[in-house]
């Protein structure tokens, strides 16, 4: 409730009876149902609004009780706890939950509930007990029943005490389109059918159908998460044909930009971050993932292999790249890459948080809380829910730091662009290794100047590098150590003064010089004095060039700032010996003899005496050197490196561990995975539906049990979930939870009819989305009067269209869409757009601010900015963005000051509304056109006549003010946007830039309406 | 029991029990709540704020707090098992061949007429003694950083739950209509390897996002975004906000969405927070006795001295829940060389605040918690010689201590064991603290609950824990 209310409530005086925490209220005023949700009775199918204007209850009319309806939440909020499913809280040996039990003896001999026979059950002369002692629930348990609750288990017990398997638990049942006596002409489809009559019922009617410039606007957003064009517009309203509105909602669910949009929800569900979350937080590949979620939204791929593929795509016969990388799903939990953390422990905390996702996410069930002890208010038990947690458990990633396993995968272009790379390749080593009688002639020459060079390979047993005179950490990334072209490093032993962070000293020998400290092939010493790093080679030889690779990643290179490379005898006494100041940014190139060893001795060959091996191997060396090839040498080390540098990306998979290596499963006491009971096999709760006999136990078989036709739950949780996305609030209010302690359906008929609607199309998702949008409800008006803010604050009863608050992605996109600015580019990695320095580093001195992307990079959709959960983006964050740590079913849809500085002030929004200021001065050279162009851009709509008069007016002062302070008006024009164009005039730029952010501020941007 | 009463009972149970659906005007009014409405919704209030001071990688309890003499006697000696009980150590320590036992670095002095007992390296702090509840025993369930600080903020050691800010700021709502319930001070770090702090430590969980923290910065705009566009100006924002709210009136007209009244109201609050953020974070009023209070560093911004200064401004301002961070306490090694570095960056500052806001007299009314995510094992990590030796993590017994509204000033809570390992008797629990902080608000922790995934979640866990009354003041 909220304080306004409640403060007017302590005005008017001591009337308020509060029935239960959830449903009902009697309250003295209706100024109480302005604020408050929907308080309702299910009645049957319907419900009627209970306000009452006095003390009593309302009690009209006494409907048979209804076990579901009326007394599961009561049992559940007040009695499940001490008599419910879990039998080690089990008070008195009476358990409340079966109808079994309930009439069952008690510990005390006494039977809680006689059918029929009030006065001889037990339960309710505890509910109506004067006495404190006896009277349920205790008064120390802080729970109270309401007298209405008080009657309505007495009736319900008089009325034999019927217990019905809970809601959600049977399966949906197609019911029969409602009859309807008036307003047979209003349907669209099915699901009008239901929301009619509900109306009807209650007394109301539906409201006329919005214009269809609120039409395109809602539909668009809704369907693509952008506005529509001005040209879009237009066709639209100026469309003849019948089927206008069904051809509109065709040509939208056909644009990419459908898919981006709707992987937004997708994305919260999937906890999808790129990084790794817990204390350092670091950089996490798996947009591929990402991706495979637009791409599969876009293809309108069925749910249900949707979810086979996400659940078990590595189970699935022959899997292609994408079903691997579907698998990623369940890669989004958090990594722990603390120091000194136990990685079992963490993988423990992963498989737990895959099992409360999976339950979350396809059943609408809460299921944490069986972690550590039997569900007290939903029949699942510790045993079951370590049952679930099996499947998961026998997956190969192990909380580790490089996150494997992992697939590689190269895009469409990527491989076309290698393609054409390799071919270059090929092409220069054939010129380079071309020998022409100029060639020839020099190599002559300079075989006579090496012949006389006296620098030497130096002949060595140990390489030593360190750091001198200093307290300091040593980490390399490879130290190579030729001898002639071979790297005879990889054959040798490697030390160092001290390891730490998880770096020995033979990563710097693991012929991986890739500097990134967390991709595990850099060392790392202790912070030592002086520390060192030292190789022994097999046998001495003859060492021509040594590179040292620094560390790169963390900004920490300088580290390595004054170091020493020794080349030492086999009784490790220096023999050769070279100090670098400065720390090299990637490697550190040092050479010991003029030519490689091996090149020295065949010059010293006298020509005539060389063999033909011997030939080939100074020839092929001298064209390496040669300054007549540079340019050639140059170019093939630029195409190299760009092939080189087409990385695929990685995303982390799914993959079973083999037969042999299965882990044990444990039930884990309290959900301490150090203190484990019995062991436990692969399983589903027996509340239900079973897995067909004989299925194979493992993830495949959860993902089509998650699917099966006859699971009760995932049809009904994934259709409220859309309706809930269309129409704001969800037929189940809590769309996170259809349990016991969930909201009932305020509408079972309609949502069981869209449930088996969902399932009947073969979980077809634009079908889905289709027939909600296409259904006369949405397409009502959304204009509120005060009759229905009074009795259906909500709107869940859809006597009027949707109206609410956009999604922070959609805020961000519109803005940037209406400048102009935004990008159309599809997938890839993340993008960094600006976002202002926090000036905090996370663990290890890594920043946490960003580089700000360039390009079209800086106004990509808000869905590919990237999603750091330690720090996410502010401005999203603001507009109730989560962090995605966790699974996030609902977002919340607040309404803060902090909303208003980020709309008028975050450079973004200013960005926006200069670039909309250009647009709307190259609209037209009246100023009418101008605002006219802006506001259509912005709203779809056509301004009245009051609107354009106040932007212009607006424009107007704000010119005379600009006029005097030129140097304000280069700034409101230009920064951050960049410089004006041509030939415009800086006060009439910064002037409409003015009105560009009072439209990007209506209150009707923020609304889809 | 007076008619007003027995109506006020219910009400306010259903009152912190909101369920889930706070949308629009129902999360804006928690920011604009009316300041008399709030001394109402707490009426046991001891404290109307809290000022929660966070010394995130965890001091040591053994240097600073907790006085052993008779550790000198043992120094060097093997930690007995019968002490440590095979108990968890971390994977720094797991492996160490050795657990010697490390007496304190420093010499401990008894302070005021209460005569604590508190570290040298405190100087400034034991010159509040008398005002301070030294807590000897608090315990955790995390070994580790993340969980552990997840666990003290939110009561849950896995991400996804709200902060105990949050739920201040749920609970009983802003005090003032210029600034945020909550607002959250991060102070600079001179030490780069310091443990990082994330949004999750004062972000809002599953309550709605209004409650979140609001982290005041110390560089740039003090509230993200605070600033107007280069180019404009406090008349220009005037005019162009005047503009926006008889366009949205329109609206509103037409339309007949309550909402609209929200938005307009709530791009009011955002220009009273532009106007009045400045003012508060302008320290040029400040007279030079200020500055010998807090000492030079509070002249910076972004050290913990300036933001202890910032607290207080806040508090003269009825802010909620001042939520400030100080990092760098996780001596793995060099203990004795490092800590009293940090020792140094928050010790005038901490004591200045207990002393200014007393002779401001907000002290009585404002509750100060001072502490980290756990304490640090008596065995030394690393050999034991010279000063190259650490602590590890340790969550079975630390040091915390309190000032202020609701508690009890010079004394000491609980007792350890001579190792300083194990807790000798009266063991606080985090939720135990986390139930007295909100005890000292004026907030039953059983009552305050959220509607979500079909529980009522509390900041302070799903077992029955109780306020230590031992610690309150009467």
């Amino acid at each position: 409730m909220d304080h306004e209310v409640f403060n007017e409530l302590v005005k008017q005086g001591p009337v308020l009876l509060k029935m239960n925490d959830r449903d009902t209220y009697e309250v003295p005023s209706t100024k109480f149902a302005l604020v408050s949700d929907l308080h309702v009775h299910v009645l049957g199918a319907f419900m009627v609004v209970v306000i009452a204007l006095g003390t009593t209850p309302c009690q009209a009319e006494q409907p048979p009780i209804d076990f579901n309806r009326d007394i599961r939440s009561i049992l559940s909020n007040e009695c499940f706890q001490c008599h419910g499913p879990d039998e080690n809280e089990r008070q008195a040996g009476l358990r409340l939950d079966t109808a079994a039990g309930a009439v069952a003896k008690t510990d005390s001999g006494s039977v809680a509930i006689v059918p029929g026979k009030a006065d001889e059950s037990e339960l309710v002369a505890r509910i109506t007990s004067d006495d404190a002692d006896t009277r349920m629930p205790p008064a120390e348990s802080g729970k109270k029943l309401s007298p209405r609750e008080v009657q309505l288990l007495t009736d319900w017990v008089k009325q034999d005490a019927t217990y019905a398997v809970h809601w959600s638990y049977a399966k949906p049942v197609r019911h029969e389109l409602p009859e309807l006596m008036t307003h047979q002409a209003w349907p669209n489809n099915g699901l009008d059918h239901f929301v009619l009559a509900r109306l009807l019922h209650e007394g109301l009617a539906p409201s006329p159908e919005a214009d269809r410039h609120a039409l395109i606007r809602r539909l668009s957003l809704d369907l693509t998460g952008l506005p529509p064009t001005i040209e879009e517009v237009d066709v639209f309203v100026n469309d003849k044909d019948a089927q206008a509105y069904d051809n509109l909602v065709d040509r939208l669910l056909e644009k990419k930009t459908y898919g981006e949009h709707w992987a937004r929800m997708w994305l919260d569900l999937a906890r999808y971050a790129d990084s790794a979350g817990y204390a350092d937080d670091p950089p996490r590949t798996i947009w591929g993932f990402r991706d495979y979620v637009i791409r599969s939204l876009n293809a309108n791929k069925p749910f249900d292999q949707f979810t086979i593929e996400q659940i078990a795509g590595d189970l699935l016969p022959s899997p292609t790249d994408e079903q691997l990388i579907a698998t990623a799903f369940h890669r989004n939990t958090l990594t722990n890459n603390e120091g000194g953390t136990n990685d079992e422990e963490f993988r423990n905390v992963a498989i737990v948080d895959r099992v409360n996702t999976t339950m979350a996410v396809w059943m609408g069930t809460t299921i944490a809380c069986a972690q550590c002890h039997n569900h007290k208010y939903d029949p699942i038990s510790q045993e079951e829910y370590f049952q679930l947690f099996t499947f998961f458990n026998n997956t190969e990633d192990a909380d580790r730091r490089d996150e494997s396993p992992f697939v590689q995968a190269w895009s469409e272009s990527q491989q076309k662009q290698k393609a054409e790379l390799g071919e270059k390749v090929v092409a220069l080593k054939a010129k380079l290794n071309a020998t022409t009688p100029e060639l020839q002639a020099t190599q002559a020459k300079w075989e006579a100047e090496v012949a006389k060079d006296e620098r030497q390979a130096v002949t060595g047993r140990f390489v030593r590098v360190e750091i001198i005179d200093r307290e300091e950490w040593l980490s390399l990334a490879e130290v190579q150590v030729f001898s002639g072209q071979d790297n005879v490093a990889l054959k040798g032993k490697a030390t160092q003064s001290s390891i730490d962070y998880n770096g020995p000293a033979q990563l710097a020998i693991d012929g991986n010089t890739n500097g990134d400290h967390s991709k595990g092939s850099v060392t790392h010493t202790k912070k030592d004095k002086n520390p060192w790093w030292l190789l022994e080679l097999p046998e001495p030889i003859a060492i021509d060039r040594i590179v040292a690779w620094n560390r790169t990643d963390n900004e920490v290179g300088n580290r390595l700032s004054g170091f020493r490379v020794s080349i030492l005898d086999e009784q490790q006494q220096p023999i050769w010996k070279q100090d670098i100041a400065k720390a090299p940014a990637t490697n550190q190139e040092l050479a010991i003899g003029a030519v490689p060893s091996d090149i020295f001795t065949i010059v010293k060959t006298p020509a005539n005496r060389r063999d033909d091996a011997q030939k080939k191997t100074l020839a092929d060396y001298y064209r390496s050197i040669a300054p007549l090839l540079k340019p050639v040498r140059e170019e093939l080390s630029k195409v190299e490196k760009q092939l080189a540098g087409i990385k695929p990306t990685t995303v982390p998979v799914m993959r079973q561990l083999a037969e042999d290596k299965r882990r044990v499963t444990k039930i884990q006491r309290r959900g301490n995975f150090l203190d484990t009971t019995d062991e436990v096999t692969e399983g589903t709760p027996v509340a239900f539906h079973p897995i067909p006999e004989g299925a194979p136990m493992n993830r495949l078989t959860l993902a089509k049990w998650l699917v099966d036709e006859d699971n009760p739950l995932t049809a009904r949780v994934i259709a409220n979930r859309y309706w809930e996305s269309i129409f704001g609030v969800g037929i189940v209010r809590t769309s996170e939870e259809f349990g016991a302690q969930g909201d009932l359906p305020l509408h079972p008929e309609l949502l069981d009819w869209l449930a088996t609607e969902l399932v009947r199309v073969d979980w077809d998702l634009k079908a889905f989305v289709k027939l909600l949008v296409t259904s006369a409800a949405y397409r009502q008006t959304s204009a509120v009067t005060p009759a229905l803010i009074e009795r259906d604050p909500n709107n869940r009863l859809l006597a009027r269209g949707p109206r609410f608050r956009l999604s922070a992605e959609m805020i961000r996109d519109q803005a940037l869409f209406v400048g102009g600015l935004l990008s159309d580019k599809l997938y890839g990695p993340p993008a960094k757009p600006p976002q202002p320095n926090i000036g905090l580093s996370a663990a290890f001195g890594s920043g946490i601010d960003w580089t700000t992307s360039e390009g079209d990079d800086r106004y990509r959709r808000g869905l590919y900015t990237t999603w750091r959960r330690s720090n996410p983006y502010p401005s999203m964050a603001t507009f109730d963005a989560p962090n995605r740590e966790v699974c996030t079913i609902r977002r919340d849809r607040t309404n803060t000051p902090l909303q208003a500085l980020v709309t008028l002030n975050d450079p973004v929004y200013v960005e926006a509304a200069q670039s909309l200021a250009r647009h709307m001065v190259k609209a037209g050279e009246s100023n009418e056109v101008r605002a006219l162009h802006g506001f259509r851009r912005c709203l779809a709509r056509t301004p009245n006549e009051t609107e354009l008069a106040r932007l212009t007016n607006l424009y107007d002062r704000a010119h005379e003010h600009f006029s005097a302070h030129p140097d304000a008006a280069k700034q409101m024009a230009t920064e951050p946007l960049g410089a004006a164009p041509e030939g415009s005039s800086l006060t009439e730029l910064a002037a409409w830039t003015v009105v560009g952010n009072v439209l990007l501020n209506l209150d009707e941007m923020f609304l889809k309406r | 029991m007076p008619l007003n009463d027995t109506f006020l009972l219910p009400t306010r149970r259903h009152f912190f029990k909101r369920s889930a659906a706070s949308i629009g005007a129902v999360a804006f009014s928690q920011l604009l709540a009316d300041p008399k409405l709030q001394a109402e919704a707490a009426p046991n209030a001891r404290a109307k704020r809290v000022i929660y001071m966070f010394q995130s990688g965890a001091p040591s309890q053994v240097d600073l707090f907790d006085y052993k003499p008779d550790l000198a006697k043992l120094h060097g000696t093997e930690l007995p098992a019968s002490v440590r009980m095979g108990q968890r150590l971390t994977g720094m320590t797991a492996r160490q061949k050795s657990l010697p036992i490390a007496k304190s670095t420093w010499d401990f002095k008894q302070y005021g007429e209460s005569g604590l007992w508190l570290s040298e390296q405190l100087p400034h702090i034991g010159t509040v003694a008398d005002d301070i509840c030294l807590v000897k025993t608090i315990h955790t369930e995390a070994i580790n950083h993340d969980p552990a600080i997840t666990f003290f903020m939110t009561g849950n050691q896995q991400p996804g739950k709200p902060s105990i800010g949050a739920w201040a700021s749920y609970g009983i709502g802003s005090a003032n209509d210029n600034l945020p319930a909550f607002v959250v001070l991060l102070s600079r770090n001179t030490y780069t390897s310091a443990q990082p702090l994330y949004a999750r430590l004062w972000g809002s969980g599953f309550l709605p996002g209004s409650h979140q923290g609001v982290k005041f910065r110390s560089t740039g705009d003090p509230v993200l975004y605070l600033n107007d566009p280069a180019g404009s100006s406090p008349q220009a924002r005037r005019r162009l906000l005047d503009s926006l709210a008889r366009l949205n009136q329109l609206q509103l007209d037409q339309a007949g969405d309550p909402e609209i009244d929200a938005r307009i109201a709530s791009y009011e609050m955002s220009y009273r927070m532009q106007m009045s953020v400045p003012e508060l974070t302008d320290f040029s009023n400040e007279p030079e006795s200020t500055f010998e209070l807090y000492g030079e560093d509070a002249r910076t911004p972004g050290t913990h001295a300036a933001n202890c200064l910032l607290a207080r401004r806040l508090a003269e301002r009825d802010v909620r829940f001042i939520q400030l961070f100080h990092r760098g306490w996780d001596n793995h090694s060099r203990l004795p060389v490092e800590h009293p570095k940090i020792c140094k960056e928050v010790d005038q500052g901490s004591a200045a605040l207990v002393k200014d806001l007393k002779q401001r007299g907000l002290l009585d009314d404002t509750l100060i918690v001072w502490g980290g995510e756990f304490g640090r094992t008596v065995y030394s990590q690393g050999a034991l010689n010279g000063t190259g030796y650490g602590r590890d993590h340790h969550p079975r017994c630390f040091s915390m201590w309190l000032a202020g509204g609701g508690v009890k000033g010079g004394m000491t809570w609980g007792e350890t064991d001579d190792f300083c390992y194990n807790i000798a008797r009266d063991g606080v629990h985090v939720h135990e603290l986390n139930a007295t902080i909100l005890h000292c608000l004026g907030i039953d922790h059983r009552q305050l609950s959220y509607r979500f995934q079909g529980l009522d979640q509390r900041l302070t866990g799903v077992e029955e824990v109780e306020p230590v009354r031992g610690m309150l003041s009467s």
